[in-house]
Formats: structure tokens, sequence, C-alpha cells
């Protein structure tokens, strides 16, 4: 079976102020079609500049990435993308926000006013349509931004710290609604976070990354089954176990990136 | 920034409660008191004047209220009015759109493609440097007295605001909002329509309601030059002869119309940037 996302020798500098600074070295990861992997490391490791280079907003200069068997190169229109900061247009009604993608891809006329109210169902959003962006609040602003990236149904979806700022409760609920969406499509999810608890509670395998140059240091297969409780899997020994594993690979590199 | 409490307010209580009426009533009620509040400045403003004019100061020089009154009432009826001030509305309303359409377009091109920027910065920075007034006889030069040197100077005034305006809200456009909807299936013109011109929005309406004024300014200017129609060529034949009263009465329909044409694009303002809730 080919994998969905193929890395394979990316490396990634940047020149700033005069001198070269060298963000990704030596990445190679698999992912297999249907998999949830979490990218997790210090701030400034890398894992968000992977991301955009699968996501074709980054040149890929050194190392190449497949996508589906497609080598990216520019923009990737075939995966899903989802960000920390708001992303859904501020000037667009819930509605036209999420009828966009859809008429990107020729959905028109009933066919997609049929869609968006499946959708705006399916995260729990129906009333809203009409309203815009700045009338709801950030948790229902993400859940707009989570039916607008469902609709189109990519098979791969991105998401970039897409709850990092929410509090904690609204956090495991976003977390409950995005799990019930991927165990009914089994979409290809790359999702970076910075709180470990959040990777293990959602991903299948957890990608830790080192301190920039970011490497990927280790990497841990989450033996909890793919059908889980986001309330009560941390309560598990296994998430325990898996956790602790985690955390004495991340917390020498949190220092390193510290004390530098 | 707590979740549910958030939802509630964006969801907000179905039932109009007497706290929501007292709230509502007070709010009307300051609306009025301000209304009232403006009537009584103007009032006293036109009593000041009226009492100045012939006690404190020369009425040649000041005129009187009840005389520029008289005057504009006059030429009401006898068509004046509406003669010149067609000619100086119909001269700035093309400049207005000449330079609308041209300082968006170029604003849009400069703000998309940094290099035409980079290379054009300091000639267009020299450019807009000049006042525009002084360009006035030129465009008289090459236009004639007609109404086109009039709208010539208008469209080059309200040019600079609206190109810089444009200029400035393409360049502010969040890029993440453009790499979100090219991954999306947004093509080049897709992310110009539903991006970058609703993003560039604000400023560009900022600029318009600032450039209203200047148009008109522009179109006065090159009346008072040279022409033989128009509010300002009114204004101007009338300080050539001292006659206060006409020259007052011009100030005010110019006053009376830059005010309307702000309060169109205030309500035009608020339609079109409705979302920012």
């Amino acid at each position: 079976m080919t994998a969905s996302i193929a890395i394979s020798g990316v490396r990634k500098s940047y020149v700033a102020r005069g001198r070269e600074v060298l963000a990704l070295d030596r990445v190679d990861l698999d992912i297999a079609p249907g998999e949830f992997v979490a990218f997790v490391g210090p701030s400034g490791c890398g894992k968000s500049t992977l991301m955009n280079m699968i996501a074709g907003i980054l040149p890929i200069e050194e190392g190449s990435i497949l996508h589906d068997g497609q080598r990216v190169n520019g923009i990737n229109r075939a995966v899903g993308y989802m960000t920390q900061q708001d992303a859904v247009l501020p000037w667009r009604t819930v509605e036209q926000n999420v009828a966009l993608p859809l008429r990107f891809h020729g959905v028109n006329g009933a066919a997609r006013t049929k869609r968006v109210a499946e959708m705006l169902d399916a995260v729990g959003l129906t009333g809203f349509g009409r309203s815009f962006p700045a009338e709801l609040s950030g948790g229902m602003r993400k859940r707009v931004a989570l039916a607008q990236l469902l609709a189109y149904e990519p098979r791969t979806l991105l998401m970039d710290e897409p709850f990092g700022a929410l509090d904690a409760q609204l956090k495991l609920l976003m977390q409950e609604q995005l799990l019930r969406i991927w165990q009914a499509k089994r979409q290809t999810v790359v999702f970076v976070t910075h709180d470990l608890a959040e990777a293990i509670t959602v991903a299948q395998r957890v990608v830790v990354f080192t301190g920039r140059p970011g490497q990927i240091k280790q990497i841990e297969t989450v033996t909890l089954p793919a059908e889980r409780d986001v309330f009560k899997v941390r309560f598990l020994p296994e998430f325990e176990a898996a956790y602790t594993r985690l955390w004495d690979a991340l917390a020498p590199e949190i220092r390193r990136g510290e004390a530098a | 920034m707590s979740g549910a409490a958030d939802e509630a307010a964006a969801i907000g209580g179905p039932v109009r409660t007497a706290r929501v009426e007292a709230a509502e009533a007070a709010a009307g009620q300051r609306k009025l008191w301000i209304i009232v509040l403006r009537v009584l400045v103007g009032v006293g403003f036109l009593a000041l004047w009226h009492h100045a004019s012939g006690n404190w100061i020369d009425t040649m020089l000041i005129s009187s209220p009840e005389a520029v009154g008289l005057r504009l009432w006059r030429w009401l009826i006898d068509g004046t009015l509406w003669n010149h001030l067609s000619i100086t509305l119909y001269a700035t309303a093309w400049g207005f759109g000449i330079g609308c359409i041209v300082g968006f377009s170029l604003g849009l091109l400069f703000g998309r493609y940094t290099l035409i920027a980079e290379v054009f910065d300091p000639y267009i920075t020299a450019i807009y440097s000049i006042p525009k007034i002084a360009l006035a006889p030129l465009f008289i030069i090459w236009f004639g007295i007609g109404i086109e040197s009039k709208v010539a100077v208008s469209a080059a005034i309200v040019f600079f605001v609206i190109f810089l305006n444009t200029y400035s809200g393409v360049r502010e456009v969040n890029p993440i909002y453009v790499h979100v909807t090219r991954i999306m299936g947004g093509g080049e013109a897709d992310v110009l329509r539903h991006v970058i011109v609703p993003s560039a929005a604000s400023w560009v309406i900022t600029g318009l309601k600032v450039s209203v004024p200047y148009a008109l300014v522009g179109t006065v200017i090159g009346e008072f030059m040279s022409s033989n129609r128009g509010i300002g060529f009114l204004i101007n034949q009338a300080t050539g002869l001292f006659n206060t009263t006409s020259v007052y009465a011009g100030i005010i329909v110019l006053a009376f119309v830059g005010a309307v044409i702000n309060a169109a694009l205030k309500h035009i303002e608020a339609y079109v940037l409705r979302w920012r809730g």
C-alpha cells in the first residue's frame, strides 16, 4: 500500500539577517492512508514548517514530499487545511464560508445548499447559517472552519494547532467531534500540537521533533483503540505510559530551547 | 474567554426582559437629547451671527443670516441654484468616479505585484507630494475652460487618496486567508474576488469618505480659476463684486452638499462592513 504522505530527506533553511537558519533537517516519514498522526515538539522546531510544506505553501527545496503519489509542488489542492488562527472569512456569513470550497469544486445550486445544511448540522451549527463569524464565539468559529474543511471531502486533513486558542473543556468537545468525523470517514490526518495530552488523545501515532533544527526524535504508536472516548482515555494506563515515554523524549528538547 | 458564556452571549436570550426595555429606552432618550442639543447649537450660532452683523462687525464683511437665507431662497426659486449646482455636481461626480476607478485598479495591481510597487515607489511619492491644486492651471491649458478641466482636477486629487488606501488595504490582507482559499480550490480570480477586495474594503471606504470633500474642492478650485458656471464660479464672481451675501450662500450650498454625500457614504459603509458585528 502506498503512503498517503511520503516525506523523504526534507531539509529546510531560512536566510535571516545575514545568517542561514536551519529549520528542519533530514526528515523522513511515511504516513499511511487513513492514519491519524500528531506532530509534537518545542516551539520553533519546524513542525508547522513541515505541515506548510505538505500543504505546498512553502517551497520544498531539498528532499521530496509525495502526497497520494503526487509530488507536492506549489499549492496542494488535494488537502484540507485548518489553522490555529481563524481562517474563516469574516465578511462572509457562516453559510457562505462553508459554501466557498463547494463553489470552487463546481457544486452548485440545490446540491450546494443541501450540502451546506448537512455540514452545519454535523457540527451543531444549524440556525447560525446567516450569522457573521464576528457574531459567534471562538468555539463556534472553529466549528465553522471544521464544516468548511469537511464540506468538499479532502482525503487528507492538515491541522495546525487547530484548537490551540480554546479553553480546556471546549478543546475536549472539539477533539471528540473531530474523532467522530474521522472514525466515520477515515481521512489521513496530520495534527500539529504542542499539547502532549491532546496528541495522545486524538492520534494513532505521535511524532516527537527535536528543537531547532527539527529532526524526528521519536515515534510513539498509541496503543489505545481508534474508537476511544476523549473524556476518559486520559485515565487509562496505556495513556499514562505513552505520556511518560513522550514526555521523557520531549522534556530535554524543551529545556534545551529554554537554555538557548 | 469562557466558551459557554461566550456562546450564550452570541446566541442571545429570546426574552425581552424589563431590563432590555429600560436599556433601549435610555439609549433612545440619549439620541433625542443629542438631536435637541445639535439644533440648539445651530440656532445659537445663527443668533450670534445675526447679533454680530451690524453691531460688532460691518455687515459688508459678514452679511447676515436672514440676507443669506433670502438669497438662497431666491436662487432656489429662479433656478440659479440648480443651474450652477448641477454643473458642479456633474464635474465632481465624474472626477470622483474616474479617480476612484483608476486609483482602485492601480492600488490592486501595486498591492499584488510588489515588484511594480518597489520600482514606481519614488515616482509615486514625488507626484504625491505635488499639491494637486498646482496642476489646475495645467489642466486648464490641456482641457480648456469647460467641465473637462474640473473633472481632471478632482480626479487627480481623488486618485491618490483611493490609490494609496487600496494599496495599503491589499498589503494588509492576512496571508492565511489567501493560502486557505487557494488550498480549498480557489484560483487567482477567486482570491481577488473573495479575499483581497473584501479585505481591502474598509480601507477603500475610508478613502472614499476622505476623498468626497477633496473631489468637491478640486471642482470648485477649477471653477475659481476659469469657468462660466458652477458654484465655484458663483462664489468667485460674488467675491469680485464684494457681494458677501452670495459668497456665504455659495459656501453654505457646498457645505450642505458635502454633508449629504458623506451621510450617504456612511450608510454604504454600514452595509458593506456589516460583518464587523
